[in-house]
């Protein structure tokens, strides 16, 4: 890398490459090499940044210019201007919502201030191609500090004092599962890792993947070393062909270096690493089923004991941990146990990383320190809520979590407290809801993918589901009881008592949570026959107000389905036998003349 | 259903993929993986191949087939469309963008358009949730759809060649 004079690094993350990173990548490689600037700078196409709400990214080095939202077409103006004149390109820097200045290094950006990056520290830094990135960056340190300096015990010692818990959702304590899985005895032992990531509306665990696959592989071996193993597995999902495409690159390379295979280093120590192929069913998150997955079978989860950690894969002892579990262990190696747990709260170490998401201005991803509280989170990150809109609710957990609402936003995140508050930390989705958004159709949504997903083995989940979902598409129908109310409550309690799996025992938690904390939601929809969020179509009508309407004929040109009607410059009609309630017209009125009754 | 007759060099491609992974029972979901991706998808014929070759009963091989969301045992269209229905997606509006692909097709998810050319279905989280809503057609990912833009996407297929992307 040492001969080249400036990098430029394109975000390869799908956000962005969802919006033309690809291509801007590729303008950049043909224009340098037009001019010859080949041979002064790389071109490298990184993991997500984070910051996806401005994608695409593009950051220079060595002078860190963060430009942001740029397109294909702006590749000849960078080169030009920064590159060669060393202009900045204005117009493609960040401005500042507040002070509407541009700035141009990320870390002076609000988004970026408050992050602290472990998890995460490569993505959107290194080539997640080129191991050689990820050796400059302290990689494989630590694997080569466990295979020279220390005992798998004293390894092991590391992680448990640096207090670092699981961030699949569980949260149990990552040292002490590897010291009961390390004390079985037993001459195959398995390393798993969960890269399922089945909460819907996340994104943390494949973007590290993503953006720097060795040090889920690092940590592996690092794994295997400690509690004797010989062989570890990835499961991961078929549908995210970036990060498995990456992953294989990785992997390809780790062997080629000698970082994965027999005698690792030059030590005892053999470790190889295999792909194994999700297929889209949330159920397969959990570690029991994960492992009937990974066997070539339905993705069932048994009863624990036995857990994995006795007897797991293929029948032989198995550690499974989350993705980001395991990119926390290297720098927690090369750091030491110390630095770790000082950041964080009491019964939470380090950081977490969280997909944010929903209505808020700065949709993307963010690692955290434990006890950073939510309204740190939403407002200085995240930039508050959209379209300056009012903020009712964040949704932490996915579909295990809760709701919480403004009264929680002073909260510190941490394991514990979000229990305490009714939801959970989960794997890390975070979804923010505004006054638009109906708590009871939220509620009903997290239902149906429950529903969904269920894998059938328990009556409870699948039968109680089903008909807590009824009740709530009852109600957002206008048709709901009191008497519903109460049933969804004491069903709710049944479902969580009786289910097998963490899929049962919390699938009814959106429900409680929007009941405890949104009853007067509730109540609307079923005493009033009203949604207050104006979200349950069934419960809604768009009408046109005769005085405010100037007759401009947006909406008519609009309106998918020709359900509106009138004369040029006089009030127009809406036919509600023909209206679809798609809101199209409502949200392009220019004069306010659409009210939702 | 009615019967397919699968041609002898689709039997043999499909025999070649489980000798691949040694005609292993273990290997199952990696043969569907596979056989899915060449053939488009797993109908009962094919299924039946497969048991054969992995010495397992057809009705286990249908169980793994139907518990996997991923797997399908119906063609799908020639441009396959998928709204993202993950929360992120969701809150943002996928719902209404999705009523209105269904309208402008006329067919439900996990249905496929009489012509054949479209095909609807519904995933959740593409990973581009700073998009949302987010909807892909093939391999091609629109981001912020809204509902008035669903006939401009369908409208960019009918003709057989999309124009240059342009999520907005
Ligand atoms: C329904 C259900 C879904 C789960 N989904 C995931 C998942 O997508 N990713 C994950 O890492 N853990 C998931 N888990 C937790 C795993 O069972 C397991 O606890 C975790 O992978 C252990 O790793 P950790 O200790 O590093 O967190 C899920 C659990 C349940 C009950
Ligand atoms: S609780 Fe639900 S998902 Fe879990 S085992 Fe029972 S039926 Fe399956
Ligand atoms: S868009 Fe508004 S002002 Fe224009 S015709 Fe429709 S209702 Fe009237
Ligand atoms: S995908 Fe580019 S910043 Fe997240
Ligand atoms: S929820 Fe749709 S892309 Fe993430």
């Amino acid at each position: 890398m040492a001969n080249y004079k400036m990098h430029l690094l394109v975000c390869g993350g799908t956000g962005c490459k969802a919006s033309q990173s690809g291509p801007i990548r590729r303008n950049f490689q043909t224009q340098l090499e037009e001019m010859g600037l080949e041979q002064d700078v790389q071109v490298i196409h990184t993991g997500c940044f984070g910051f996806c709400e401005q994608g695409p990214i593009v950051k220079i080095q060595p002078d860190n210019t963060f430009y942001v939202s740029v397109s294909p077409g702006d590749t000849k103006e960078i080169i030009e201007e920064h590159l060669i004149k060393g202009r900045k390109v204005e117009r493609l820097l960040y401005t500042d919502p507040n002070t509407q200045m541009p700035i141009t290094e990320s870390k002076n950006m609000d988004f970026y201030k408050k992050q602290v990056r472990i998890a995460l520290r490569n993505c959107g830094f290194i080539n997640p191609e080129n191991v050689e990135e990820y050796i400059a960056n302290e990689g494989y340190a630590a694997l080569g500090k466990c295979l020279e300096e220390l005992t798998p015990e004293q390894a092991i010692q590391t992680i448990m004092d640096s207090g670092l818990r699981g961030r699949g959702g569980g949260g149990f304590p990552t040292g002490l599962k590897w010291d009961i899985t390390r004390k079985v005895e037993n001459n195959q032992k398995y390393v798993v890792c969960n890269a399922d990531e089945g909460d819907p509306g996340a994104f943390m665990d494949r973007s590290i993947l993503e953006g720097d696959p060795h040090t889920v592989i690092e940590a592996m071996a690092i794994c295997g070393y400690c509690i004797g193993a010989d062989k570890g597995l990835v499961y991961i999902r078929a549908e995210y062909p970036l990060a498995i495409e990456r992953l294989k690159t990785a992997l390809k390379q780790a062997r080629e270096y000698g970082l994965l295979g027999k005698n690792i280093l030059g030590s005892e120590f053999s470790f190889d690493i295999e792909i194994r192929y999700g297929a889209g069913a949330f159920v397969c998150g959990e570690e029991t089923a994960l492992i009937h997955s990974m066997e070539g079978k339905r993705g069932e989860p048994t009863f624990k004991p036995p857990f994995p950690s006795q007897e797991g894969y293929l029948g032989k002892p198995t550690n499974v941990n989350n993705v980001e579990t395991f990119a926390n262990i290297p720098p927690i190696i090369n750091k030491g146990a110390a630095w770790f747990s000082s950041i964080g709260t009491e019964k939470s170490k380090g950081t977490k990383v969280f997909a944010l998401a929903g209505k808020i201005n700065n949709v993307g991803l963010i690692e955290v320190p434990m006890g950073t509280t939510l309204r740190e989170v939403i407002y200085d990150i995240g930039g508050g809520i959209k379209n300056g809109k009012e903020f009712k609710s964040v949704q932490t957990g996915g579909p295990s979590g809760g709701c919480l609402t403004k009264d929680f936003l002073d909260t510190p995140i941490d394991y514990d407290n979000l229990l305490a508050a009714g939801s959970m930390m989960g794997s890390g989705g975070m979804i923010v809801m505004d006054e638009d958004d109906c708590m009871v159709s939220i509620a009903k949504f997290y239902l149906e993918f429950t529903l969904d997903e269920s894998c059938g083995k328990c009556t409870p989940c699948r039968i109680g589901n089903k008909r807590l979902h009824e009740i709530l598409d009852k109600i957002t129908e206008g048709k709901g009881t009191a008497e519903d109310l109460t049933k969804l409550r004491m069903l709710s309690h049944v479902i969580k008592d009786t289910s097998l799996c963490g899929l049962g025992q919390t699938s009814p938690n959106p429900v409680l949570s929007t009941l405890d904390n949104f009853m007067n939601e509730y109540e609307a929809h079923v005493n009033d026959s009203h949604c207050p969020a104006g979200q349950c179509k069934a419960l809604l009508q768009y009408q046109i107000d005769d005085e405010k309407c100037t007759g401009c004929t947006l909406c008519f040109r609009i309106c998918p389905v020709g359900a509106i009607s009138g004369e040029k410059r006089s009030p127009h009609y809406i036919d509600q036998s023909l209206c679809i309630k798609c809101g199209a017209c409502f949200e392009k009125c220019k004069f306010n003349a659409i009210k939702i009754a | 259903m009615p019967k397919i007759k699968l041609s002898e060099k689709t039997i043999s491609q499909i025999k070649e993929i489980c000798a691949q992974f040694d005609n292993q029972e273990g290997e199952l979901i990696n043969v569907l993986h596979q056989v899915q991706s060449k053939l488009g998808y797993l109908p009962a014929e094919v299924q039946e191949v497969i048991a054969k070759e992995l010495n397992m009963s057809v009705a286990k091989v249908y169980g793994v087939v139907t518990f996997y969301s991923f797997f399908t045992m119906l063609p799908q269209g020639e441009h396959p469309i998928s709204i993202c229905m993950g929360t992120a997606c969701y809150v943002r509006g996928a719902e209404q963008v999705l009523s209105e692909f269904k309208r402008q097709l006329n067919i439900e998810v996990g249905e496929t358009s009489p012509d054949g050319k479209f095909s609807l279905s519904s995933l959740r989280c593409v990973g581009a949730c700073g998009l949302a809503p987010v909807v892909t057609v093939g391999e091609k990912v629109y981001g912020r759809v809204s509902p008035q833009q669903v006939g401009k996407i369908i409208a960019e297929y009918q003709e057989g060649c999309p124009s240059e992307a342009q999520s907005a």
